[in-house]
């Protein structure tokens, strides 16, 4: 890296789009699916598909490619799990500042909920990771419930260091639902207590089912131009200020430090790229699939010390209201989780930026951050998103 | 019982399951960095050689973290009851993940000392779990 500054407000995200249902379930799926997001985006951004010259995909992207009739120059099929398409914003933005590409297209579906109903009901048996799976050997014949229980491990691990409790753990559940009930689109939207959720069924100790994210289908996308470009399209752009990825394990067993992500690593370079301090965020979209993930997020990040995670979010302060806005489209725990669920960061940090945020709309943002967490907190990617104030 | 996920047998880590056959725990050491390496892998994770050496480990261990599966994982039924598995610090200085058994699974905690036993698999093998030194 040069002087960590050169992204810097290079490339904007000009077009989002998203997709979910109160009742966790979409009537479409698979290619249809991603192409209505990525028309969608489109629109959102006034471009069209003969505008695309870059595409994104946690999976096989030349597929995707040769569907859309997109003949790309760019492509980035990078799959780490959840926090894939923040690394995809990262990459893409990076491609065009280079100068590889234009206007680069990034989209997600996956309708766990609905595949299994097409199946008669039978679940979907899939290997956790593709390629030589030493997880075969050295865990799965233990029985951890995966992936729960490997962050239920990082939670026990946190507790017994910092004296972390259940009910600090728990706060983050309900400060989440609080947001939730503000999202008519959210799966879940009744209010809940911190004793909701410490009654919930114990699944992997010591996360219970409410410090659990959702299984629902779910299917976003994005537009991403050169900051130039940006200026003449339909909606106001959203600076890409900051980005960064580090990973540093993929099984549970093999994480350095249980209670210490690479969130630590990407975090701190995202903010410097982006000149930002932590106190400078107006939202913070943080990766929940589980309690223990976003608390790790606030540490990691830099809003609170290390250990203090607890404490910090047990005031409230991350629901509506709070000093620090975090996950306030409802988040993985109460508003959708198909799975892979970092696109979603993405969509609603761009459109709290814009303003379109209606019930739940943050008074007058113009920096968050998108804070994707891939795998069993394998792989952070932190991306520092900014109005057009901030260039 | 229900039946556990039988681990594979990785070309590498031969030596490993062969000494299980013993109730032995044996540990792959790289012999350049002169250090312990688990997973047992093809080449170091620290400096990429090839020459390595299997070396018996104490059986000691402390618990690093821990997690009672009330829903059960792989292998698992509902039937069997909640278990403990746990991420165990080796003296040798490694971790590797485990079952901790031998006392109730909500009575295992961080920092509990604990020792190798051993659990017979179906083809003779034995997998190492854990038990509360006495």
């Amino acid at each position: 890296m040069s002087d960590g500054r050169t992204l810097r407000g290079a490339a904007a995200v000009v077009g989002v789009a998203d997709a979910a249902s109160p009742t966790g379930i979409l009537d479409a799926h698979g290619r249809a699916l991603e192409a209505a997001m990525v028309r969608q985006a489109l629109d959102d951004a006034g471009l069209t598909l003969a505008d695309v010259d870059g595409v994104c995909y946690a999976g096989m992207a030349t597929g995707l490619a040769e569907f859309l009739g997109i003949h790309p120059t760019f492509v980035d099929g990078t799959t780490v799990g959840g926090s894939s398409f923040e690394v995809h914003v990262e990459h893409a933005a990076a491609a065009i500042a280079a100068g590889l590409c234009d206007v680069v297209v990034g989209v997600y579906a996956a309708t766990p909920r609905g595949d299994r109903a097409r199946r008669d009901g039978q679940a979907q048996r899939r290997p956790p990771f593709p390629g030589p799976n030493p997880m075969l050997e050295w865990e799965m014949p233990y029985g951890l419930a995966m992936p729960m229980g490997a962050y239920a491990l990082a939670a026990s691990r946190h507790m017994a260091v910092y004296g972390t409790t259940p009910e600090q753990l728990a706060q983050i559940a309900v400060s989440t639902r609080a947001w939730a009930s503000r999202n008519p689109r959210a799966r879940y939207r009744d209010p809940i207590t911190v004793d909701d959720v410490l009654a919930s069924p114990m699944q992997a100790s010591p996360l219970h089912l409410l410090d659990c994210c959702l299984v629902t289908d779910g299917a976003g996308a994005f537009v991403l131009t050169s900051a130039e470009r940006a200026r003449d399209l339909r909606k106001p752009p959203v600076l890409v200020l900051g980005a960064a990825t580090c990973g540093d394990h993929q099984m549970i067993s093999q994480m350095p430090d249980l209670t210490t992500t690479a969130g630590a690593r990407s975090g701190p370079a995202a903010f410097a790229m982006a000149g930002v301090k932590p106190g400078d965020v107006d939202l913070l979209m943080g990766y929940d699939s589980f309690t223990i993930t976003a608390l790790l997020h606030l540490e990691d990040l830099g809003f609170c010390a290390k250990g203090e995670g607890g404490p910090f979010a047990a005031d409230g302060k991350l629901g509506p209201g709070g000093a620090l806005p975090m996950n306030t489209n409802g988040g993985g725990l109460s508003y959708t989780h198909p799975g892979m669920y970092g696109m979603f960061l993405i969509v609603e940090a761009v459109r709290q930026l814009r303003g379109e945020c209606g019930d739940r709309q943050l008074d007058d943002p113009h920096i968050a951050v998108a804070h994707g967490s891939g795998g069993v907190l394998s792989t952070m990617g932190t991306l520092v998103l900014g109005t057009d104030a901030t260039r | 019982m229900t039946q556990r996920a039988v681990p594979p047998v990785s070309e590498v880590a031969a030596p490993f399951w062969d000494a299980t056959r013993e109730r032995t725990l044996v540990l792959q050491w790289c012999t350049r960095c002169e250090q312990p390496v688990h997973y047992p892998r093809e080449a170091c994770p620290r400096c990429l050689g090839t020459s390595f050496e299997w070396w018996p480990a104490s059986g000691a261990a402390t618990v690093h973290a821990v997690s009672v599966q009330h829903r059960p994982g792989p292998g698992r039924d509902a039937a069997d009851g909640p278990y403990a598995v746990a991420l165990v610090d080796l003296p040798e200085g490694v971790r590797m993940m485990t079952n901790v058994v031998g006392c109730a699974p909500g009575a295992v905690a961080v920092g509990m000392a604990v020792r190798v036993a051993w659990e017979p698999l179906p083809d003779g093998r034995h997998l190492p779990v854990f038990a509360p030194e006495p």
